[in-house]
């Protein structure tokens, strides 16, 4: 496909697409359509060459059809041919049906509905493939830079049986890399809608300085309780653990919530910690895959209180809760924890003597029923004694309960918060991302 | 399938004349997931996923191009886009590698299966799991009932310019069954064979009612058996490690680090580094003389058998540890060019979406001799930990962390009480150093997981680990919160 057409081309192949497929529906069936699709470009640096290039064009068509207190989805991806693509989502129509045929009566299926209408695109300016192998790897030349540049357009669309229309469209590129001293590292990532070689220099030249930090010699740190200043891609690590049930109401009442006591009004939060989803920040679609809209704002912990649970309305029928609009997995697709009163200046001031923990890795719940959490140390991450840095640290483990740590531990947050977008592609890029400050925590338990 | 490799024969003779190499590897899979909760439908999914990569190698270096196109326009506008980017970025290329990365293969391989997976109708499938699930419901404290089973039918074909043809079809079900027990506070849940660690190649003929029932009733038990049980004490002590818990600690402390890809850097941005070395190789004892750790994609029914990878290289048995001294790396072709070091035919993508990077694929301890009884009565004071709950373990691959569902406390040689909430932890060396018994070969479990994250772009792949249980001396391990 050409690349600068895309969203427009499939705009128009998938409003036919769906027209077709829509309109010749016997009384008693109903379907829902979802289309996800990118045009995109990766780049695979190692040592600042290049290690892979990989394009890929693909168009993934869902039909879930709902028929006789039934439902079946089935998905394909599409060749962008119209006859063809109309052959295949024809077949996946009957398929459908059959297997609706096979199913037993499923009590919790909420009907089909018309959720309305939207249309948001978000154009963006992406030069051609290889200019931008150029552009990313000459500015580096002379770093050890690792990482993926990844650039495109990302279409996520739906359609429904009763007249819901959805459309969201991005171009953008993110340049998620690290920088290499020996062994030691520095975490970069440069974003947007539009590529600048001039904002991608100076980006990598705050990784740089980073980097240079962690020339000085490293200082042993043995397993124990350290005050901890946790920079905002730390906590938006944790926050991302917290996709895994801890905020989805069906996990609560299946017993798989390792915020269970709180949602139970058992264990609350610091007053400090304020977290909500938040679709004005634009990074993600507000319409789930029934096309349900919700609503801009979800308040999920206020002032360290229970608010709202992430609901899908199918949970909703289920536990006899109200819905809002969450997706199938109950996970925040747009989530920010709101700054506090920390200014970012006076973080190592404050953190006194410590660990400035630049990044987080590889976090998992240890003790689901405790909210304690483990995880490693990456990257850029410093010993600090009365305000200034000593040297690098050798990473290490920490575990511990966010009752804790997000509890009475936690001494503030910053007043910035950064906009830290999902760089994740597994099986196609992702949209979305987290807005989050940085977090002081004092005692903070390291155990390896 | 058939149309398309037509199509895409006549069309590699043209591409051909552009390139130094061009190949084409076409997938067509159909995944369908089923899952009942509490005896109802919860959720039937499937997803199609087909289409082709085409792979240029030109001033050598290899790049790729990916389209759902299959007709010869298709191929031919992917072909062009990956033939112009990869002139530019072979100016910046990491390595320029020899013809030889790309040997030329041809051959057939299919998954060992009783029953075409097709022949396990919706129906059937409905019916096994919701026994799985009723069965579980042992009392009212059993608050959620649930069995997934996914089915995979893969086709693949990959054609290139210097005559490679090999097609591979893969019928695969993984599972995933588990009953959560709530009673006041404690919550605990029993899986069957820990999280999305049950999986194989196998064709319908897994789908046995009394089997499903079987597990559901064992889950409930074991779930509600957890809710009175002790925590996990924290002490140093011996732990005889399950082979669904084993296959979590050979894939993160043994698989990962053995990467070339990673030894060489390629993953330091994302899955990380490893703290083994190349000069490693020959000369890191990396653990005791029991332990032999074999890179097998030949063997029978493993989730990740295979015949040849996705660079055409055959596969073959590798020792990667032998009697505790490391000898070789999970490196492809091109891995074993960069580093000059040997390899495995492991080069792997998860899909016709996604360029082939350095995997595992069945990483398999070997058996040694001990009977199950046997080395229960050498531990005067030590726990038994079954099916992996969580995990966790640095970029490097050395400090981890793991949870397990269930564990038998052992006293005086004998098991004695069941135990809440096992953690252990540990270096990856120095850990593997305490192996201390290796279980026999009838005691080995053959697990697999669908879900290896890896790659930028990012892949999850399967993979496939069989163990015995073995017995491990001086463990650091602890509870949960009481
Ligand atoms: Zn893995």
């Amino acid at each position: 496909m050409n690349r600068a057409g895309f969203m427009t081309w499939l705009k128009d192949h998938f409003q036919r697409l769906s027209d077709d497929l829509l309109s010749g529906l016997p009384a008693g069936e109903d379907v829902v359509l979802n289309l996800e699709a990118e045009d995109s470009l990766f780049l695979r640096f190692n040592a600042n060459r290049v290690r892979q290039n990989t394009e890929v064009e693909q168009i993934v068509l869902s039909l879930r059809l709902q028929k006789d207190g039934r439902s079946t989805q089935i998905s394909r991806t599409l060749s962008g041919r119209f006859e063809r693509d109309r052959d295949l989502g024809l077949a996946l129509l009957r398929e459908a049906r059959e297997e609706i045929r096979a199913l037993p009566a499923d009590p919790h299926l909420v009907p089909l509905k018309n959720h309305g209408t939207s249309n948001a695109e978000f154009p963006g300016q992406l030069p051609e493939a290889a200019a931008l192998v150029e552009s990313v790897a000459a500015t580096a030349a002379g770093s050890d830079l690792a990482g993926i540049f990844a650039s495109g357009a990302v279409v996520s669309a739906n359609r429904n049986s009763r007249g819901q229309n959805h459309w969201f469209a991005s171009e953008s590129f993110s340049l998620d890399y690290s920088l290499y001293d020996g062994r030691k590292a520095a975490k970069g990532l440069h974003a947007g809608p539009r590529w600048s070689e001039v904002e991608w220099k100076s980006n990598l030249d705050r990784t740089r300085e980073q980097l240079l930090v962690l020339r000085r010699p490293v200082v042993a740190v043995k397993p124990g309780r350290y005050r901890s200043y946790l920079a905002p891609a730390a906590v938006s690590e944790i926050l991302f653990t917290l996709s895994w049930g801890a905020l989805s109401a069906s996990a609560w009442k299946q017993g798989q919530s390792p915020f269970r006591k709180f949602a139970d009004g058992e264990k609350t939060f610091s007053p400090k910690l304020h977290l909500r989803e938040n679709f004005g920040l634009g990074l993600a679609p507000a319409f789930n895959g029934f096309g349900e809209v919700a609503p801009t704002v979800v308040n999920l912990i206020e002032g360290g209180e229970r608010r709202e649970l992430l609901t899908s309305s199918r949970s909703a029928k289920e536990f006899g809760l109200s819905s809002n609009a969450a997706g199938d997995g109950e996970a925040p697709r747009s989530p920010e924890i709101l700054p506090g009163r920390l200014e970012e200046k006076n973080a190592l001031k404050e953190l006194g003597t410590g660990l400035y923990l630049s990044n987080l890795h590889y976090l998992n719940w240890s003790d689901p029923a405790s909210a304690r959490l483990t995880g490693m140390t990456r990257y850029a991450c410093c010993w600090v004694e009365n305000g200034e840095i000593v040297g690098p640290i050798k990473d290490l483990r920490f575990d511990e309960s966010l009752y804790d740590a997000f509890g009475p531990k936690l001494i503030d947050l910053t007043t910035h918060a950064e906009i830290d977008p999902d760089v994740m592609t597994y099986g196609a890029r992702q949209l979305g991302g987290r807005r989050v400050p940085g977090m002081l925590i004092d005692d903070w338990t390291f155990t390896l | 399938m058939k149309n398309s490799s037509e199509i895409a024969e006549k069309w590699l003779q043209g591409a051909r004349q552009s390139a130094d190499w061009v190949g084409v590897r076409f997938i067509r899979e159909k995944t369908s997931s089923r899952t009942v909760r509490n005896d109802l439908p919860e959720r039937n999914q499937s997803f199609i996923d087909e289409g082709a990569m085409v792979e240029v190698m030109a001033d050598g270096h290899l790049g790729y191009a990916a389209t759902a196109d299959l007709s010869a326009e298709g191929l031919q506008r992917a072909f062009e886009r990956a033939l112009r980017t990869t002139r530019a970025a072979a100016r910046h290329k990491a390595f320029a590698f020899s013809p030889a990365v790309r040997p030329k293969a041809a051959g057939h391989y299919r998954s060992p299966r009783r029953l075409p997976l097709d022949q396990a109708s919706l129906a059937e499938i409905t019916d096994v799991l919701t026994a799985a699930t009723a069965a579980m419901k042992i009392s009212g404290r059993i608050v959620n009932r649930s069995a997934n089973a996914m089915l995979v039918s893969t086709e693949s074909r990959f054609l290139s310019s210097n005559g490679s043809d090999v097609r591979q079809d893969f019928d695969m079900v993984l599972l995933n069954i588990m009953a959560t027990a709530v009673d006041g506070r404690e919550t605990q849940t029993r899986s069957s064979g820990g999280l999305n660690s049950l999986g194989n190649q196998i064709g319908a003929e897994i789908f046995n009612r009394d089997d499903f029932r079987r597990d559901g009733e064992r889950l409930g038990r074991e779930a509600e058996e957890l809710l009175r049980a002790d925590n996990c004490p924290e002490e140093r002590t011996d732990v005889i490690i399950m082979p669904d818990q084993m296959m979590l600690q050979i894939h993160e402390s043994i698989g990962h680090p053995l990467e070339l890809d990673r030894i060489l850097g390629d993953e330091r941005n994302y899955a990380g580094w490893s703290f083994v070395k190349p000069e490693d190789f020959g000369n890191l004892r990396y653990g005791s003389a029991l332990m032999n750790v074999t890179f097998d994609p030949g063997r029978h029914g493993q989730l990740a058998s295979y015949a040849f990878d996705d660079s055409g290289h055959a596969a073959t048995r590798e020792f990667l540890i032998k009697d505790g001294l490391l000898l070789r790396g999970l490196g492809s072709l091109e891995s074993q060019e960069r580093a000059g070091l040997p390899g495995v035919a492991n080069f792997r993508s998860s899909s016709w979406n996604r360029a082939p990077i350095d995997r595992m694929a069945n990483i398999n301890l070997e058996p040694g001799a001990f009977t199950l009884e046997e080395m229960i009565a050498s531990v005067e004071k030590g726990v038994l930990m079954t099916s992996n709950r969580s995990w966790s373990i640095d970029d490097e691959r050395n400090k981890f962390q793991f949870g397990c569902e269930h564990a038998r406390l052992i006293e005086d040689g004998r098991l004695t009480k069941t135990l809440k909430n096992p953690n252990y932890r540990g270096l990856t060396v120095d850990f593997w150093n305490r192996l201390t018994a290796v279980g026999s070969a009838d005691l080995v479990g053959t697990y697999g997981t669908a879900y290896c994250g890896k790659g930028e772009p990012n892949q999850a792949i399967r993979v496939g680990h069989a163990s015995p249980p073995c017995l491990f001396r001086g463990v650091e391990i602890f509870g949960g919160a009481s």
